[in-house]
């Protein structure tokens, strides 16, 4: 038993090691030549005209369902009429982000670890090694900066159709005036952790969920098998790592903002 | 200072000759946790000359490839790649000898998002500052030597097995490496494919004066690519013809067993061993 113990954690310890290890080398070939400016242009291409429909679905149904559920709320204070104060600033501060990013750890972390997995089991990254390219370069740093810049951008238009699908529901459901709804919207951008909160975090996510796929992508061992492995891997990894995240970054903006 | 410049052109010239060592093993191990692949191998690789590996699977020929070219590092002993100590290089150091390498790798691994002619171009397009007709050009002229011109658009994934060891030969040499590694570039082929890529192997290795080295379990396509080499006739067609006895003896063999060598030398030396192991290699 405490065999099993030590190697779990001499594994964990190593997993961990050789994570930071590809992530500082990523970054640090993010600002240096060469850059393949190509590949960075088909990532950004790939990640995020690529996940729009999803975020778009996934924001719309989210801002709809919270604005159904907050109407029945806050009618037992007779506070119906606030209700965009509340979907706004719970779009931007938790749920935008949050289901974002869940969602592209689904299609964008699984696609990275299978492509990188593959590449890996049919010798492709040693082909690559051996044509004299670096594939942190070629591979890690591309997807590195298109899930960076492209999981803000998705956040924000998720949050945007989100709140917009919040109006339809508070218009037609709740009966709530238009003027009003949006005037209570913007009241609830006022507070100031909601800038920090739902900007701060999808850079974070975006850069956990590539950094995380592309190295068990690139640890991928043991043929097809290890491919599927490394795959689901990347979405539990992901996932999981994403959430605990959404509470650190809560705990450290709250310290720091208040 | 002067000295050791002198020393290093001196190097230089010497590796420019016929006949100079241009990949050398020094008593070369190499384990997997606490599997041992290569016990102790050595060998040298001539200017000019084919060195024929053979072996069971698992015998540790594609780990010994992957070691010259600095993609596994080996646990003790000194690999030379054209004068340099490729096991104290870092992966850096390691591209500018990989410039002079080609390895052909046993499945291919042709890139399968790239059309044949961006995997054949590759090296030229993402790393080198080679105008880009002159790169198309490039390709065009590898392609028609390996007798895939008009395959040229076509993803890898819609070639046949021998056609995308072709092109996977035909990615490896584009640079002009004058070293080439083949990895059973010819298991899995039938007999006439096989044969059309053995006298590839021959082509560059007596026009272009590729060193090569030619891992297989085929002994037939060992034997071929030992006992022929590549003229030029009268009207300067190329032509496959029996080698000469002196060209014969610059293809030697190498059979690897439980991570050491059991044998070493030519193709009438293999033909006459009588050890059992490798006689009932050969039968
Ligand atoms: N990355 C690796 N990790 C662990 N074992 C490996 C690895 N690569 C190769 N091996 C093992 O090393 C041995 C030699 O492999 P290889 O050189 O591919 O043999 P072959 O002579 O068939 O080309 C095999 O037993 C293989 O299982
Ligand atoms: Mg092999």
């Amino acid at each position: 038993m405490p065999s099993f113990v030590e190697s779990w954690s001499k594994n964990a310890a190593l997993e961990v090691q050789e994570y930071i290890r590809l992530t500082l080398a990523a970054v640090r070939g993010a600002f240096s030549r060469p850059l393949y400016r190509h590949d960075i242009i088909e990532q950004l291409d790939a990640v995020g005209i690529g996940s729009l429909t999803v975020v778009l679905l996934t924001g719309i149904f989210t801002g709809m369902a919270i604005t159904a559920q907050s109407g029945l709320t806050l009618d037992q204070f007779g506070a119906r009429a606030v209700v965009g104060r509340l979907v706004g600033a719970s779009m931007i501060k938790e749920l935008g982000p949050v289901l974002t990013a869940l969602m592209l750890t689904g299609r964008v972390g699984s696609g990275i670890a299978a492509e990188l997995g593959s590449m890996m089991v049919t010798d492709q990254i040693n082909a690559l090694r051996a044509l004299g390219t670096d594939p942190i370069r070629k591979l890690v740093v591309p997807r590195m900066l298109a899930g960076f810049i492209m999981t803000p951008v998705l956040t924000v238009i998720s949050d945007f159709v989100g709140i917009s699908g919040g109006w339809l529901v508070a218009r037609f459901q709740l009966q709530v005036n238009s003027g009003l709804y949006w005037s209570s919207v913007r009241d609830g951008l006022y507070m100031q952790d909601v800038y920090g909160m739902g900007l701060v975090k999808p850079f974070v996510f975006g850069f956990i969920i590539v950094t995380v796929a592309c190295h068990v992508g690139m640890r991928t061992s043991g043929g097809t098998a290890g491919v599927g492995r490394s795959t689901t891997v990347a979405v539990v990894a992901g996932s999981v790592l994403v959430i605990a995240a959404d509470f650190f970054v809560n705990q450290i903006l709250v310290a720091l903002l208040y | 200072m002067p000295a050791d410049l002198t020393l290093e052109t001196d190097a230089r010239a010497v590796l420019d000759e016929p006949g100079a060592p241009v990949v050398v093993f020094d008593h070369v191990e190499l384990a997997f946790d606490d599997k041992v692949v290569l016990r102790d191998v050595s060998f040298t690789l001539l200017k000019g000359h084919t060195k024929i590996i053979l072996g069971a699977s698992g015998s540790g020929k594609s780990t010994s490839l992957k070691i010259i070219t600095g993609l596994l590092k080996a646990d003790a002993g000194v690999v030379w790649v054209n004068g340099q100590r490729v096991d104290q290089l870092n992966e850096q150091e390691m591209m500018a000898v990989r410039a002079d390498l080609g390895l052909i790798f046993q499945e291919g691994a042709l890139f399968d998002s790239l059309t044949v002619r961006e995997n054949v171009g590759y090296k030229l397009y993402e790393e080198s500052d080679m105008p880009l007709d002159e790169i198309d050009r490039r390709v065009e002229e590898v392609l028609g030597f390996v007798g895939l011109a008009e395959h040229i658009d076509k993803m890898p994934s819609a070639l046949s097995g021998g056609q995308r060891r072709r092109v996977a030969i035909a990615r490896a040499m584009a640079f002009k490496p004058r070293i080439l590694l083949y990895d059973e570039a010819t298991t899995g082929l039938d007999p006439i494919t096989a044969l059309t890529v053995d006298a590839e192997i021959i082509k560059l290795r007596d026009f272009e004066g590729v060193s090569s080295i030619v891992v297989t379990h085929q002994l037939r396509d060992a034997f071929y690519v030992a006992t022929h080499m590549a003229v030029r006739g009268e009207r300067g067609e190329v032509q496959i013809v029996r080698a000469t006895p002196e060209k014969e003896r610059e293809a030697e063999f190498l059979m690897l067993k439980d991570g050491v060598i059991v044998f070493e030398g030519d193709a009438e030396a293999l033909r006459r061993c009588t050890d059992p192991y490798i006689r009932s290699f050969l039968s």
